[in-house]
């Protein structure tokens, strides 16, 4: 029951917010509304029974992801000033598929039964994904990857807007 | 009453929907980047979504969810640094002007 | 004198009994106890907090060649201990100026979401053995801290941006660069530790949680073993909740106030009261990692003497912050990314790799004193190997520029 309070309460929240940022007029607001959309994903994942990954959600969404947008709208606001149309013409258009979009995919999620299983997540489940991430017959080799993208990513961000 | 998978797949499928109708809208370069951000957010509660309902003993779910925060991070970065880049170029981040390989 | 022991659970368990005596239900008592704990334990360092600034005033004063709050003029108590309350109630009644052109809502929120980051903080700190003495042991534990410590950051933003001033914008810049930089070498001396808690609790304990970090310092407290993360650690910390060498989100000289400028009466006290108790959190986890945390003498026949010596720790940390605060001077803005990015960064790298492949190295059965000694000689070889590095940079730049030029620091 708590539970489902809890469902409801956080993805209200993630759900409204996200509403919000793609409507908000002003960038800044719409940041700040992006930043609680990230709270409530970590609200979620609490639900989820993953807490390492609520504090990540925590730590990278809102500590680094969302501070880079600011520092990025702070870095172009020349933008922020001028009255241009928020939208261009094809918000109808989009807007009704989208929602064609969430009622068929909500549908086919209805439709289908899910082979679930009704088990709780162990203690060690951190160790479990720890020991995954590392083991090199399992995901070694794609998280060596992942950290070489990560630096990739340094490297090209700091080229592309370096002056010269 | 118990929570069932499909909520969450409901909900983050809203999640993406409003996303993708951000990326696709949105002329503000920065605010595209944000639809995004919004869209891999939901991918990563489907991810976690499953494994807490269908294999919650294995780290497959979890796996994939953590290497979505690695792309997530790379992407923004990029994205953000060619977004500034533009601006310097051209002192817009409006996506309707930058249309240079468009017909 | 038995319930003195471990006074504060037998405070906890008997007011538990009393609501069960009263006829209410069990899991009632319990949600209503798991309450009382959360008010306890997140009101507790606010109110601590008024004290210690009693405590930071005096010190510095004395530091300073003063006398501090004291009883002569208009009366504060003796040795002026009445003088954070008087300030207290100045800030409650002086009057809130809202400057012209400001958004609202985040310029509002700022504050508060320093103040709450700081006290969500203390949910995870273990105040004693065992599990009643922590808020909550969750298996992330010291992920949990670092995750709530960057939403300083988001504050600052939102206030910079908010107050609708140009020192203010430079402020929340400023603050971006600071604190997103200076947690990378936090993160990774913290790293270290963890890396090593492991190999002393054995396969089975759960190194995140910070209860077991201090479990794992039961033959020598971390400083010892890793004085070179702590001191990372600590020179970083200091960096994330502005202290003074790095105080440059503030900066009065330069900016005026940076982010607060705007702020005023009661909004601009709970940024203050925001950062002290930053500065009281970074001085707590300090204690847990690398001090012992509630360790001590004759704790295992007394244990409330835990929370007795954890507050002491956390005191004497935040004397030492204090001596920063008063004797060092603010860094310049380049002085302070050359420091992180050249020094820190560069020397937390090569920590982690070096002291994680020794402590692999060294064998299962080792004994925790054997282990200790080899950690503490890999430290020491790898301060010395950067005193070295340095050394060598400084001549050449000395031989390379004019007599004369200044030298840069940590460059």
């Amino acid at each position: 029951m708590t539970q489902l309070v809890l469902f409801v309460i956080f993805g209200a929240i993630t759900l409204a917010a996200a509403i919000a940022v793609v409507t908000a007029r002003n960038l800044f607001h719409a940041v700040l509304w992006l930043l609680l959309a990230f709270f409530g994903v970590a609200g979620l994942y609490v639900l989820l029974e993953a807490p390492f990954f609520a504090a990540a959600q925590l730590f990278i969404y809102m500590g680094a992801i969302g501070v880079l947008i600011i520092y990025a709208l702070m870095l172009t606001r020349g933008v922020m000033r001028q009255q241009v149309p928020l939208v261009n013409d094809q918000w109808a258009l989009v807007a009704v598929l989208a929602v064609a979009l969430l009622a068929v995919l909500s549908w086919l999620f209805l439709q289908h039964t899910w082979p679930t299983v009704d088990q709780a997540v162990g203690p060690d489940s951190l160790r479990t994904l720890g020991e995954a991430l590392v083991d090199p017959g399992r995901y070694g080799f794609p998280f060596e990857v992942a950290s070489v993208l990560l630096v990739m990513a340094l490297i090209g961000a700091v080229t592309i807007v370096r002056e010269r | 009453m118990m929570v069932q998978l499909e909520w969450y797949l409901i909900l983050a499928a809203a999640l993406f929907c409003v996303g993708l109708y951000g990326v696709l809208v949105r002329r503000n370069a920065v605010a595209i980047l944000m639809g995004i951000e919004l869209m891999l957010n939901a991918v990563n509660i489907n991810l976690l979504a499953f494994w807490r309902f269908t294999e919650p003993a294995a780290a497959t779910g979890q796996a994939f969810a953590a290497f979505v925060y690695a792309v997530a991070a790379a992407e923004v970065a990029v994205g953000l640094a060619l977004i500034v880049a533009i601006y310097r170029n051209r002192q817009t981040v409006d996506m309707d002007q930058i249309n240079l390989l468009k017909w | 004198m038995d319930f003195l022991r471990n006074a504060i659970v037998e405070i906890g368990l008997w007011i538990e009994g009393l609501l069960i005596n009263a006829g209410l239900a069990e899991p009632a008592a319990d949600v209503i106890m798991t309450v009382v704990g959360a008010f306890v334990v997140g009101f507790t360092p606010l109110m601590i907090v008024v004290f210690l600034i009693w405590m930071y005033r005096k010190v510095s004063a004395r530091i300073g060649g003063r006398m501090g709050p004291n009883s002569s003029g208009t009366w504060a108590g003796p040795w002026g201990l009445v003088q954070p309350i008087a300030d207290v109630i100045k800030m409650f009644t002086k009057e809130d100026i809202r400057p012209q052109g400001i958004d609202v809502i985040p310029y509002n929120l700022a504050p508060i979401i320093i103040v709450v980051a700081a006290v969500m903080i203390w949910a995870v700190m273990p105040f004693g053995p065992g599990a009643e003495m922590v808020g909550a042991d969750l298996n992330i534990g010291i992920f949990y801290v670092l995750a709530f410590s960057s939403a300083a950051l988001i504050a600052f933003l939102m206030a910079g941006w908010s107050s609708n001033n140009k020192y203010a914008v430079v402020g929340a810049f400023r603050a971006v660069a600071q604190l997103l930089g200076y947690e990378i070498p936090q993160l990774l001396s913290i790293l270290i530790v963890v890396m090593v808690v492991s190999s002393f609790v054995g396969p089975q304990g759960n190194p995140l949680s910070l209860q077991s970090i201090v479990e794992a310092q039961e033959g020598m407290i971390f400083l010892v073993v890793l004085p070179l993360p702590a001191l990372v650690f600590w020179l970083a910390s200091l960096a994330e909740i502005n202290a003074r060498p790095f105080e440059l989100l503030e900066a009065e000289s330069e900016l005026v106030a940076g982010v607060q400028i705007e702020y005023s009466a009661m909004k601009w006290g709970m940024f203050y009261v925001g950062e002290f108790m930053g500065s009281v959190a970074v001085s707590a986890l300090f204690a847990t990692i690398f001090l012992g945390g509630w360790r001590g003498p004759w704790v295992d026949t007394a244990p409330v003497l835990g929370t007795v010596w954890f507050l002491l720790k956390i005191l004497f940390m935040l004397n030492v912050w204090t001596f920063f605060q008063m004797t060092l001077p603010r860094l310049r803005i380049d002085q302070m990314l050359a420091f992180n990015w050249k020094f820190l960064v560069p020397l937390s790298l090569f920590a982690i790799c070096v002291i994680g492949v020794v402590n692999k190295l060294i064998p299962e059965g080792a004994t925790s004193w054997l282990r200790s000694g080899i950690l503490l000689a890999t430290n020491v070889v790898i301060l010395l190997l950067a005193w070295a590095v340095l050394a060598i940079g400084k001549r050449r730049r000395e031989l390379r520029a004019p007599a004369g030029a200044g030298v840069e620091v940590g460059a």
